[in-house]
C-alpha cells in the first residue's frame, strides 16, 4: 500500500480510534453516543432484520437509478433531437429538480398505489435532472469537424448516434451518473422516512425511525453505516466504471 | 481543358448573417494536380473547401465536384487540427471512412496497415491520439484521409499549428504520398513557402469579399526536396506571392 493510499485509511482509523476513546474516556452513555465498537456489535447482533431493510433500501436505490439512467438518457436524446422541444420541457424538469423531494413525498405516496413504486419514483424524480441535463451537453458537444467528416463519409443517422455522438457523450454522462448514485440512494432513505415505519416491507430508513422511537441509538448507527458503506459501494463501482470506459482517452481520468 | 475534377464557376457565397465570403470565385482543379490557396485570415479559402467538399451550397454560382456526384468516398478532407476520435486507436481512427462505406475491421486491416506505413505511422497503430505528438496525430489524420485513396484531397492549412522542422518533414511526406497515389489536392495555406513548396499552381485570394486576385504556375520538377528551396525558382516565386499577398492586404 502506497502513501496516496494509505493517507485517508490513516485518517479514517485515527478518527474512529478518537471517537471511541472519547467515549469511554468521558463515559458517555451509549443512548447518548455509541463507541464504534458497540455499533459493530449491534450491526452483527441484528444482522438479520438489518440486512432484509439494507437488501430493500438497495432494490429502491438501484432500481430508481436505473430508471433514471433510462429516462435521463431518453429525454436527453429527445432535447438533442430538438431544441424546441427541450425548450418546452425543460422547465418542467427543473420544477421536478429544485422542488424538496421530502416535501413532494408525502404527495406521491397519496397518488402512487403501491409504496414501493411511490418510494422509486421519488428516487427517481431525484436522481435523473443529473444524468439528463449532462448527457443533453454530451450529445452535443461532439467536435463540429468530425461532425463534417461523419457528413463528408456519407455516416448514416445509427452510424453517427453509434461512432460519434454516443462516445461524445460518455464523459458527460458518467460524470451525471456519479452525481445520481449518491442522489438516489438519498431520495431513497428521504421517501422512506416520508412513508414511515410502517408497511411489511420497509428499508433501512424504518429501521433508523423504528430504532429512534425506542431510543435504540446504537442500531440508530448500525443501520447509518450500512447506508454510508452503500453510498461508497455506490460511489466506488462508479468510479471504477469510468476508470474503464475512460481511462485510456479522457482527460479526466490522465492521471499524469 | 480536359475534364476537371472540381470545377467552381462565379460562386458566391453569402452566409446568413449577411457576410459575403466570396465573390465571384472560379477554379478548375485538373486531375491530379496540386493547387495551393494562398491568401489572408478571412478570405474565404476555407469556404472554397467546404463547398468542394459538398459541406456548403453556395448562393449563387455552379460547382462540380466528386463529393456531389458519385456515392463513393472520393473526397477527402484534412482540418487545421487533427480532428482524430480520441477514444479510439490510431487504426481505429483510419479505419473509420471505411468502417463508414460498411468494411469491416478485418477487411479494412491491409488498407490501413498501408495508409499507416505511408505516414511512418506503422508502429503505432494500438496507440491513442493522446499519446502522440501533434505532427504524429496529424500524419494520422493524413492517413485516414488517404485511406479511401480519394480522387481528390482538400486540406485547410493543415500544417499551421506545427512547428517548422515538422512541418518541413510533413509537405515532403505529403508529396511523397501524392506522387504515389495521384489524387488531385487543394491545399489551403497562408504560407507562402508552403504554397511554392508543394503545388504547382497557387491562387491568391483576397479577403471581404474572397475572390481570386492572382494566379502563378510553380514549374519545378517533383520530387521536390530542401535544394528547391534553396533554387532561384523558389525565391523569384515567394517574393512575386509576397507582392500579390501584399496587394492583397492593401
Amino acid at each position: 500500500m502506497n502513501a496516496s493510499r494509505a493517507l485517508p485509511v490513516l485518517t479514517m482509523l485515527a478518527l474512529l480510534a478518537g471517537w471511541e476513546a472519547l467515549v469511554r474516556l468521558a463515559q458517555i452513555p451509549h443512548y447518548t453516543l455509541p463507541a464504534p465498537s458497540l455499533v459493530l456489535q449491534t450491526l452483527w447482533a441484528n444482522f438479520g432484520s438489518l440486512a432484509a431493510s439494507w437488501w430493500f433500501t438497495l432494490k429502491i436505490t438501484l432500481g430508481a437509478l436505473a430508471l433514471a439512467c433510462a429516462g435521463g438518457v431518453l429525454i436527453a436524446a429527445v432535447f438533442a433531437l430538438s431544441r424546441g422541444i427541450e425548450r418546452a420541457l425543460f422547465p418542467v424538469a427543473v420544477v421536478l429538480q429544485v422542488t424538496p423531494v421530502v416535501a413532494i413525498a408525502p404527495l406521491i405516496l397519496i397518488y402512487v398505489e403501491s409504496t414501493t413504486a411511490a418510494l422509486l419514483l421519488c428516487a427517481w424524480i431525484v436522481a435523473f435532472f443529473p444524468i439528463l441535463s449532462n448527457t443533453v451537453v454530451g450529445l452535443r458537444s461532439a467536435d463540429a469537424n468530425l461532425r463534417d467528416l461523419f457528413r463528408l463519409y456519407r455516416a448514416t443517422p445509427v452510424q453517427r448516434l453509434r461512432l460519434l455522438l454516443v462516445p461524445s457523450a460518455l464523459p458527460y454522462f458518467i460524470a451525471g451518473l456519479k452525481v445520481s448514485g449518491g442522489l438516489s440512494l438519498i431520495g431513497a432513505v428521504t421517501a422512506e422516512m416520508v412513508a414511515g415505519a410502517a408497511g411489511r416491507e420497509t428499508g433501512l430508513a424504518s429501521r433508523i425511525l423504528e430504532a429512534s422511537f425506542r431510543t435504540e441509538t446504537p442500531k440508530m448507527f448500525a443501520a447509518l453505516l450500512l447506508l454510508v458503506l452503500t453510498g461508497v459501494l455506490v460511489f466506488w463501482s462508479f468510479e471504477a466504471l469510468s476508470k474503464a470506459l475512460l481511462g485510456r482517452w479522457h482527460a479526466s481520468e490522465r492521471t499524469d | 481543358m480536359s475534364e476537371a475534377v472540381v470545377t467552381l464557376e462565379g460562386v458566391d457565397k453569402r452566409f446568413d448573417n449577411g457576410v459575403q465570403a466570396l465573390a465571384g470565385v472560379s477554379l478548375r482543379v485538373a486531375p491530379g494536380e496540386f493547387l495551393a490557396l494562398l491568401g489572408p485570415s478571412g478570405c474565404g479559402k476555407s469556404t472554397v473547401l467546404r463547398l468542394a467538399a459538398g459541406l456548403d451550397a453556395p448562393s449563387t454560382g455552379r460547382i462540380d465536384a466528386p463529393a456531389l456526384r458519385s456515392g463513393a468516398a472520393d473526397t477527402a478532407f484534412v482540418f487545421q487540427d487533427a480532428t482524430l476520435m480520441p477514444w479510439a486507436s490510431v487504426a481505429d481512427n483510419v479505419w473509420l471512412p471505411l468502417r463508414l462505406a460498411g468494411l469491416g475491421r478485418a477487411e479494412a486491416w491491409p488498407r490501413i496497415e498501408a495508409a499507416l506505413a505511408t505516414v511512418g505511422l506503422a508502429d503505432f497503430a494500438a496507440a491513442f491520439p493522446n499519446e502522440l505528438s501533434g505532427g504524429m496525430r496529424m500524419r494520422v489524420s493524413i492517413a485516414r484521409a488517404l485511406v479511401t485513396r480519394p480522387r481528390l484531397l482538400l486540406m485547410d492549412e493543415p500544417f499551421a499549428a506545427l512547428d517548422e522542422i515538422t512541418r518541413g518533414r510533413l509537405n515532403v511526406d505529403l508529396l511523397a504520398a501524392w506522387q504515389a497515389q495521384g489524387f488531385a489536392a487543394i491545399f489551403v495555406t497562408h504560407s507562402v513557402y508552403e504554397a511554392v513548396f508543394l503545388s504547382q499552381r497557387v491562387l491568391v485570394m483576397s479577403a471581404r469579399p474572397g475572390r481570386v486576385i492572382d494566379e502563378l504556375a510553380i514549374d519545378a520538377p517533383y520530387p521536390r526536396s530542401t535544394e528547391f528551396r534553396h533554387s532561384a525558382t523558389f525565391s523569384a516565386a515567394c517574393a512575386r506571392l509576397a507582392a500579390a499577398l501584399e496587394a492583397a492586404h492593401a
